[in-house]
């Protein structure tokens, strides 16, 4: 039985998907990680995100991640979806499920999947704003 | 020999391509890789951090290149 589900999609992610994913009866839990573009960074106005990836490797560490929280938390499934290309304000570039018997496995592993895929997933945005766009933490 | 290397991020506006084939001697480790890399890109020389993949996987710069490795520059990545 798949227990992780991993994906990089230029569609719109689906929150459904991620939730019916995790969902099992053996469960009294699932949290959810959903990341949303900000419309500020550092009180400018952004107008826009675009996300590029090293999208085989990216796949593979994502695969690692999930893999790994499995590991170390008592959950049942997890699914970590990422999107690639432009998005607008309010978009979801990533959704991160996890289902688990009792909710604060559910809870650690959430936060650790998460905060483990901004430090070692090869995919970066940039944000434009009205007067021009940046890297996000490069710092040429 | 021939090593393929791709760039992202804040490299590949750098760069200016997305991809090209670095020509070595022979085999050197990655440390060194990153020196070579420097000296025939100068537009480089300020990225003070970035990681490096072989074969879609992080590594070290002990690391020794073989032939048709590709390597990836990892600029600080800011997924999520």
């Amino acid at each position: 039985m798949q227990r992780t589900s991993i994906k990089i999609t230029s569609d719109k992610l689906n929150l459904q998907e991620c939730y019916r994913f995790v969902e099992d009866a053996s469960c009294g839990g699932i949290a959810a990680f959903i990341g949303t573009v900000r419309n500020d960074t550092q009180g400018k106005e952004v107008t826009q995100l675009d996300f590029s990836t090293y999208k085989p490797m990216a796949i593979k560490e994502m695969q690692k991640i999930a893999a790994l929280t499995l590991e170390k938390f008592d959950i049942y499934k997890i699914a970590v979806h990422h999107a690639e290309g432009v998005l607008k304000i309010g978009d979801i570039p990533v959704i991160i499920t996890v289902s688990s018997k009792h909710r604060k496995a559910a809870f650690a592993a959430c936060e650790f999947a998460i905060d483990t895929l901004k430090e070692t997933v090869p995919i970066w945005k940039k944000e434009y704003f009205s007067d021009g766009a940046v890297w996000v933490n490069a710092h040429p | 020999m021939n090593i393929k290397t791709l760039f992202f991020g804040i490299t590949a506006d750098l760069i200016g391509a997305s991809e090209l084939d670095v020509v070595l001697a022979s085999s050197i480790s990655i440390g060194a890789f990153k020196t070579v890399l420097k000296e025939k890109h100068p537009q480089l020389k300020n990225i003070n951090t970035y990681a490096i993949a072989v074969n879609e996987a992080y590594v070290e710069d002990e690391l020794l290149l073989r032939e048709n490795d590709v390597v990836a520059i990892i600029p600080p990545v800011s997924g999520g």
